[in-house]
This record gives C-alpha cells, structure tokens and sequence, in this order.
C-alpha cells in the first residue's frame, strides 16, 4: 500500500471496448474513450444511460464481460493496480459507514492501513473537514447530517487518500441549489490544488458546464458525442440537443 | 443452492487465511463478542434453566417409577452437555445474532457502503467478516459452558421440588458427577464451536450477497436463520455420529 504523499499528480484513463450485460439486459454496449491526466471529464446522460455501471467499472467494482480498462497503461485488474494508484470515488449516496462517526469514515483509510498514528489521522482529518467546510463535525453520526453535508463528507474522505485518480457518482443530485454550487466548487478546488484526474457522473447541466474540460453525452450504453463543452453545445445529435435544450412547456405540458 | 454453497467455502476459506488478522481488529472483536455475550446472556440463562427442568420432568418421574431415581442427575446431565445445550443455544445465536449479522452487512451492502470499503482498498472480508467469525467462535462456545451448567441447575432445581421426582440436590449432582465426563462437555462445547463458524459463514455470506432495498435485507437475514438452523441441525448429526466412534 502506497502512503499518501503531497507529491501527486492524475492519472490517464483509458475505455476500450467495454461491454457490460446483467442477464439479458446489455448496459454498455462498447465504449471508447480517453480521460487526460488531470482532466475534469464530466459524463453526462438520462438515468438507466449506465453512466454509474461504467463509474463502477473504473474505479474495479465491477468486470467488464469484454473491453477494457487502462489506468496509466496498466488494467484495472491487475492485482496490484489499486495498491500502485491511488483512486477514491464519491458515491450518488454518500456511501458512509453509518455505523461510524464522521472522523472515523474520513479517517477509515488511513486507520486501516496504518498509514498514521491515531493523533496524525485525527489531525488530518480536521483538516480535511476544514476543506470541505465542516469544521467541528468530527464527532457526528452521518444520521446527524444533511444530504449536502454528507456528501461533503464523502470529498472529504476522498481527499485523505490524496487520491490522483477521483470519480464523483452524481455529486448534486438530491441537493438545493446553494449545496449544489458548493459541492461544484469543491471538485474545482480540489482539482486545482492538486491535479487530480476527475471523472464525474451528472445530469446537472449547470455542474457539468461549469465543471468540465471535457464532456460525453452517454445514452443507451453507448457514447454519442464527446468533446469539449462548446463542441458538446454545438452538437447536432438530435438525442444530444433534447438532452442539453429539455425544459417545461407550460403552455402545453404534453407536447 | 450449489453456487450458494461453492460462495460460502470460499469465504469460510478466505476467513481462514486472514486469522492472523484477528489481532489487527482486535477492537472489533471485541466490540462484537461484547454484543453476543451482552445480547445473548440473559436469554441463555432463562432458556437453559428451563430446558434442565423440562429433562427433568419428563425423564425424572419414569425413572423414578422404576427405582432409578439416581439416575436422573445423570440422564439430565448429559442431554443437556452432549445435545441440547449446544444446538439450543446455537439455534438461539443463529436467530438473535445471524440475523443481526446478516441486517448489517447486507444494509451496507444495499447502501454501498461495502463498496466504498473496497475503493479505499479495504478487504470486506478482513474488516467486515473476520472481527464477526472471531467473536462468535470464542463466544459461542462460553455460551454453552455457562448453559450446561445452569441447564444442570435447572434441572437440579426441578428434581428437588417435584413431588413426582424428589430427589435431593446432592445425590443429583453426585449421580451426575458419576455419569458425565469431562470429555461429554468437551463434545458439546466442540459441537457449539463448529455450529459458531456455521453460523458466522451463512449469515455473513447471506448479508454480503444482498441485493435490492430493504426487502432484500429481510430475504437474507430470513434464509441466514433457515439456512443455518437447517445446517447446525445436520452437521450435529454427522458430529454426534463421528464423535460416538
């Protein structure tokens, strides 16, 4: 296990060819693309697109039935590539251990692999709550926090990894507008500070505009456009302009 | 049933390989053999106290109609060493300690939570279901150690008090000194270690295979119980009948 050092810069990502089914149902039907060392690649598409099943894929939560995966080079699947990189994800829920208090989830990797003695963690992980703007929740239950909070929590637990690689599974969903905005400011900000590669998942235009270097348009398990966000604007894929353009007809809401 | 079976080898297989873990999550064991021994003691006490009285009663008035009022302390002691201390009490610890084994783990399975533990590169296994194997096969057997004794008690009680038995504490406890060995309650205390490792494989493996909401949950902690009565049952059978050679 590598000890996180300041030291960091993103990794590549790279998809070939991936497909994926569950029974007979086939969510990703052979995707390609690239993610550049500290990108922010912002995936966007309606749900049931399998936006998440490809998040799952890279970061090895899933295998691929065929295609696959390169971190640098390197497969996913490699025994030793989640111990040579580090990558974190921040999942749609928050993902904490409800069981834990919110300094122990964000200090969970480095108290399991002892990578810091009990007064640095605890150190750290104010810190990092700091970052993330939850200074002095060290000491609460997830079930004390609110969906925005949680989230916050959930970078935060990201960034103790230093991680070079982080994948964020529709960051601003279920948040009002104002979290919304400060969750998009926190994946800047880490993304600024340390060149981290960002891979994010949304159906938030506003996130994925304000956010993106690049962006892909997915539907029906496969890539209809990518590029950059003026590119994807400018796009005349038909399914691409519903998705980008999709608003309430007040006047005729069946239309 | 048999993918089911192959899934459970392998993390009864991969649990194994990890026992020299068990010191690293020290606290967690503790944490959960806390929450058996906590959960558990009280319900053992009053379960085996009335399972020695119920032996009594049934087996106490026959043999005494027969002029062998002696040997009901040693008719009560060993069912309650070699069979029903062990099996009771691990058919109770499957029902109140499974079923909470498999409610979490597979709530943090639902939750993702179990994934997340392994994107930051933590072993389910060595975090989620070593710490709980550890503590339910130290605990478990303890369990029955101190059910045979208050199941003897029990028993005790009721052979004295029944007008139909009347025999006196003493000559039960010398009758049953007479009779059972050291080496019955080692049977049944090896009996409730291997029942613990069943019961700790089937409900961990029940909780990591959950799928769905909390629907799914309740589907597995329900088979975590079923399967692992219906496994403790079979297994005493094979180890009554290897351990009587």
């Amino acid at each position: 296990m590598n000890t996180p050092s300041h030291n960091q810069s993103g990794v590549s990502v790279q998809v070939r060819g991936l497909r994926k089914s569950f029974g007979r149902l086939e969510v990703l039907k052979g995707l390609d693309f690239d993610v550049q060392p500290g990108e922010v690649f912002v995936l966007m598409g309606p749900s049931g697109s399998g936006k998440s099943v490809l998040l799952k894929h890279i970061i090895g939560l899933e295998i691929p039935d065929e295609g696959e995966i390169l971190i640098n080079g390197e497969s996913i699947q490699s025994p030793d590539v989640m111990d040579k990189y580090r990558m974190a994800m921040v999942f749609q829920s928050g993902a904490l251990l409800s069981s834990l208090t919110v300094g122990e989830n964000v200090g969970l990797y480095l108290s399991e692999h002892r990578l810091a003695p009990p007064a640095d963690i605890e150190r750290t992980v104010a810190e990092k709550l700091e970052v993330v703007g939850l200074k002095g929740t060290a000491g609460k239950m997830p079930s004390e926090l609110s969906g925005g909070m949680k989230k916050r929590v959930a970078i935060a637990r990201a960034l103790i990894t230093e991680p070079q690689l982080i994948l964020y599974d529709e960051p601003t969903s279920e948040l009002d507008p104002v979290s919304a905005v400060t969750i998009a400011e926190e994946i800047l900000k880490l993304h600024q500070r340390t060149g981290v590669t960002s891979l994010v998942v949304s159906h938030d235009r506003e996130l994925a505009f304000g956010v993106a270097d690049r962006l892909a348009v997915m539907y029906d398990g496969r890539l209809l456009a990518v590029g950059a966000p003026e590119a994807i604007r400018a796009s005349e894929d038909p399914i691409v302009r519903d998705f980008l353009n999709a608003g309430l007809n007040r006047k005729r809401p069946a239309a | 049933m048999f993918q089911n079976i192959g899934e459970m080898v392998i993390l009864l297989w991969r649990s194994l390989l990890s026992l020299p873990l068990a010191w690293r999550q020290r606290r967690k064991v503790a944490d959960q053999f806390f929450e058996i021994g906590n959960a558990s003691l009280l319900m053992v006490c009053i379960l085996s106290f009335f399972i020695g009285g119920v032996i009594a009663l049934q087996t106490g008035p026959v043999l005494v109609e027969r002029g062998l009022a002696s040997a009901v302390g040693g008719v009560v002691g060993i069912s309650i060493c070699k069979e029903l201390a062990p099996v009771m009490m691990s058919i109770l610890i499957a029902g109140r300690i499974g079923s909470a084994m498999a409610a979490e783990i597979g709530s943090m399975r639902v939750y993702q939570e179990i994934d997340a533990l392994r994107t930051m590169n933590i072993n389910p296994v060595h975090y989620l279901v070593l710490p709980r194997l550890t503590a339910i096969a130290v605990a478990l057997p303890l369990l029955v150690v101190f059910s045979i004794l208050v199941g003897w008690l029990g028993g005790a009680v009721v052979s004295m008090a029944n007008d139909r038995i009347d025999v006196a504490f003493p000559t039960f406890f010398t009758n049953l000194r007479d009779i059972v060995q050291i080496k019955d309650v080692a049977n049944g205390v090896f009996k409730s270690f291997i029942f613990a490792w069943i019961i700790g494989v089937v409900s961990c493996h029940q909780g990591l295979v959950t799928i769905g909401g909390p629907r799914g949950i309740g589907r597995s902690v329900t088979k975590a119980v079923v399967n692992s009565i219906v496994l403790i049952v079979t297994a005493d059978y094979i180890l009554t009948r290897v351990l009587l050679q």
